[in-house]
């Protein structure tokens, strides 16, 4: 078989100059347009998001089938990590954040790899799901005032807290997620939700830093059972709090390497945390 | 590349048990004769290898068989067509839906087009194909998942090479060379990669890829251990086993398959090394290849340290391994190989992100041997001499517009630039005035991404001989052009499988050599100056699953 290649040749090699001036047009255009253009956020979405949130950002994709928890349905308009107070929506440096990070222990990868433009076009596009987005504003951040010091006296009123305002009853005693409430727990959507296990991890599902650890406190994350104790806790009581939550984590935070020893030399005059606990703790 | 890249670029030297069977089979007496026909390289023909073992009493005949059985050298660096008849270029590569299963994401969220990856895919990769997400250890996972994919690709293909010397007289190999054009057409198949890649706990990740020529036979295309994160960092991570080289424009996850598009010939060029003269005294000599077994696309054995940033913008690899090519069994004795890799990436706004950096690697290729009883001893390969390659490579986006830049120059040791010349047994003096020869490589591959399902792509490539061995060569003796264009369409994008319709055309122009395909009958025209151009029409079905 002869092949006459030339004409090919030529015809093949006008198409994709064509091609690539097409391209570099698009670029320009995309250019122009600034950060968090929807149209850009789609073809984002479309290739890594599709799978598991679906065509229409409801959560379920063809992939949602198999996912634990399930993923999250952008037409809610509910998100979990926010910097702003509950029942508000989040800021978009919020659902930026939350795409950056992913979701420890879930099937939500930290997409840090996209680009900073690529991730802010995905946020655009997310917010067009929901028609809430048009009418209504993000809400206004929370302020987190400075972290109280590091000590183990604070780490012994957050474990008072702990048991006070009943977080064992979701979290279980040793904040395994393992509470008598936990097996009950089901989120906005009626799907079984489980607590937060402190010892797996090394980082929240919202952050890693104690400020983050902190706006979960505050903020709440809608959608599910956790609620906002902004109501019940003061700032101090919420660091409190805070200091005892990473003695629970197996990673070496400044509070687990203090609370260790003491916890060692003074486990017996502890009180236990759970339904079992009877008496005030030492002071 | 299946059945590619184990055989591939392997010179006679290269291969001791070759050399041995080689010595039987042709004996003293003819081996001379028998290397002289550079021809002769096409024995095993165009339809696959003869693996019957049967030896012939010709030396043209020998030679091929000796090609045809040990996977030497057949001129010019390019074993395809002795490799089953395996024209086309299929990778050994790396798309393993099995991970998709294991996350959930669909092809594309690593994948600019499989098995290409994108930034994402990159820190995947550069994490020990781990998302990092806690969930990355196999006991994190139920007991059914099993980390293994598969890959193979029917196809339809047109392959044509001018100016290939064949027999005056079909039959008679007295009867001299006369040049034809050699075309193929027909339905085909690939060969298959098994794909099995992961996690044997948390930070130690595995690569086994069994990988077989289009008629199942089997090689170890790669196998490695890693060993993630030591000293909890990213920066330090250590791979050690068979592995592609930390290349900035893989070789392995390029988009284009056809015998003459589906491979970067700057990794594996080599030029021409000596003249051996013709057994038509009608005929002119021949030119022989540089006898440097290397290609950078070629997967090594041996061990690299790597590192990189959070998100891959910045990445560094060095590397070191043994002087084998990636070939098994240390038959050479002792040598080793140095890699390195450095690139940096930073955002450019709404264009995207742009990639650049730089590679480096120092070789080095024995010349002589110790016998016994006149016969070669393994292990005894000594007299190494040097060779490298080094260039800039890039990965720049200008939206959905991907350049693959790279420029190359490259240089071979005059002692292994002439120790190609098919006679490496005994090894052959220096020709006088014979000179370490020098060559520029580059080429520009474009992909145009209509969607994630859809992209558009081409790539033009030149080489250029800066300094012949001999003197007497032609100054653009060797010199390549070559051009590719082609599509992929993936008309779904689950996160289980992947199928991509794939059509693609390719051609490459050559002076006074065969076409690094190895399409046609894969030997030298009879004149130096003689362009040989060589084209591939390539429709598929490319799936993995």
């Amino acid at each position: 078989m002869h092949l006459q290649t030339r004409p090919l040749r030529v015809t093949i090699v006008a198409s994709a100059l064509l091609l690539t001036i097409g391209g570099a047009r698009t670029a320009l255009a995309q250019m122009a347009q600034g950060a968090g253009d929807p149209h850009a956020g789609e073809s984002a979405y479309n290739r890594n998001c599709i799978g598991c949130h679906g065509p229409q950002g409801d959560g379920r994709g063809e992939n949602a089938q198999w996912i634990e928890p399930k993923p999250r349905d952008f037409t809610e308009a509910l998100f979990k990590c926010r910097s702003t107070p509950t029942g508000t929506l989040p800021t978009d440096n919020d659902v930026e954040q939350a795409i950056t990070r992913g979701f420890v222990t879930t099937n939500m990868p930290s997409w840090r790899p996209l680009t900073e433009e690529t991730r802010r076009n995905l946020v655009a596009y997310i917010k067009t799901f929901s028609p809430k987005w048009t009418t209504r504003p993000a809400g206004t951040p929370i302020v987190i005032p400075a972290e109280t010091p590091v000590n183990v006296e604070s780490i012994i009123r957050g474990r008072q807290l702990f048991q006070k305002m009943e977080c064992w009853k979701c979290h279980g005693p040793a904040g395994h997620g393992d509470g008598p409430a936990a097996s009950a727990l089901t989120d906005s959507k009626d799907q079984p939700i489980r607590p937060y296990n402190f010892s797996t991890g090394t980082r929240f599902k919202c952050g890693s830093t104690n400020a983050d650890l902190y706006r979960i406190f505050m903020t709440g994350l809608d959608g599910t059972p956790m609620p906002s104790f902004v109501d019940q806790l003061k700032p101090n009581d919420a660091w409190d709090l805070v200091h005892f939550l990473r003695t629970l984590q197996p990673a070496q935070s400044p509070e687990a390497i203090l609370w260790a020893p003491y916890h060692r030399a003074h486990a017996a005059e502890l009180p236990p945390i759970g339904a079992d606990a009877a008496t005030p703790p030492p002071t | 590349m299946t059945g590619w890249s184990r055989r591939k670029f392997a010179p006679v030297q290269m291969s001791f048990g070759a050399l041995c069977a080689l010595s039987l089979l042709v004996g003293a007496s003819t081996r001379a004769t028998a290397m002289t026909g550079v021809g002769g390289a096409n024995g095993s023909g165009i339809h696959g290898s003869d693996r019957d073992g049967r030896a012939d009493t010709q030396p043209r005949a020998l030679y091929a068989e000796f090609l045809r059985r040990y996977g030497g050298s057949s001129g010019f660096g390019n074993e395809k067509h002795f490799d089953g008849g395996t024209t086309l270029a299929v990778h050994s590569s790396s798309v393993i839906p099995a991970f998709a299963r294991k996350y959930g994401l669909p092809c594309s969220a690593c994948h600019t087009s499989w098995p290409q990856l994108n930034n994402f895919g990159q820190v995947f990769r550069d994490n020990g194909y781990r998302l990092m997400n806690e969930r990355d250890s196999p006991i994190d996972h139920a007991p059914g998942y099993w980390p293994i994919a598969a890959r193979i690709t029917p196809h339809f293909r047109v392959d044509r090479t001018t100016n290939q010397p064949v027999d005056a007289v079909p039959g008679d190999p007295t009867s001299g060379f006369a040049e034809r054009a050699i075309t193929q057409t027909g339905f085909d198949l690939s060969g298959l990669d098994l794909l099995m890649i992961g996690t044997l706990s948390n930070n130690i990740s595995f690569g086994l890829i069994p990988s077989s020529d289009n008629q199942g036979s089997f090689h170890l295309e790669a196998a490695y251990v890693r060993f993630n994160d030591l000293l909890s960092s990213n920066w330090a991570n250590l791979k050690v086993g068979k592995f592609e080289l930390d290349n900035i424009v893989s070789e392995k996850r390029e988009l284009l398959l056809s015998g003459n598009g589906g491979f970067y010939q700057s990794y594996h060029f080599v030029p021409a090394g000596v003249l051996v003269a013709s057994p038509d005294p009608t005929l002119p000599a021949s030119p022989v290849p540089d006898g440097t077994s290397f290609g950078l696309g070629d997967n090594q054995l041996g061990a690299e340290f790597s590192g990189h940033s959070v998100n891959s913008y910045t990445r560094f690899s060095v590397g070191l391994f043994s002087s084998t090519d990636g070939e098994v069994g240390l038959q050479q004795g002792s040598g080793f190989d140095a890699a390195v890799a450095l690139s940096q990436a930073f955002e450019a706004g709404s264009l995207g992100l742009e990639r650049i950096g730089v590679f480096g690697y120092r070789g080095n290729r024995p010349t002589t041997f110790a016998t016994l009883n006149g016969q070669p001893v393994p292990g005894t390969w000594d007299g190494n001499k040097s060779f490298y390659r080094a260039g800039v490579a890039g990965d720049l986006y200008l939206g959905n517009l991907e350049l693959l830049p790279l420029y190359m120059r490259a240089s071979d040791d005059v002692a292994l630039a002439t120790a190609g010349g098919g006679q490496p047994f005994p090894p052959q003096p220096v020709p006088v005035g014979a000179r370490s020869p020098v060559w520029n490589a580059a080429f520009l591959e474009a992909h145009y991404f209509v969607s994630h399902q859809f992209v558009a792509m081409g790539r033009h490539e030149v080489i250029r001989v800066a300094t012949q061995t001999l003197p007497e060569f032609p100054s653009d003796l060797g010199n390549v052009d070559a051009t590719a264009v082609g599509f992929r369409w993936n008309p779904f994008m689950l996160s289980r499988t992947g199928l991509a319709l794939h059509g693609e055309y390719a051609w490459t122009s050559t002076t006074g050599l065969p076409p690094l395909s190895g399409l046609g009958s894969g030997a030298p025209p009879n004149d130096l100056t003689t362009r040989v151009k060589s084209s591939s029409i390539f429709l598929a079905l490319d799936f993995a699953f």
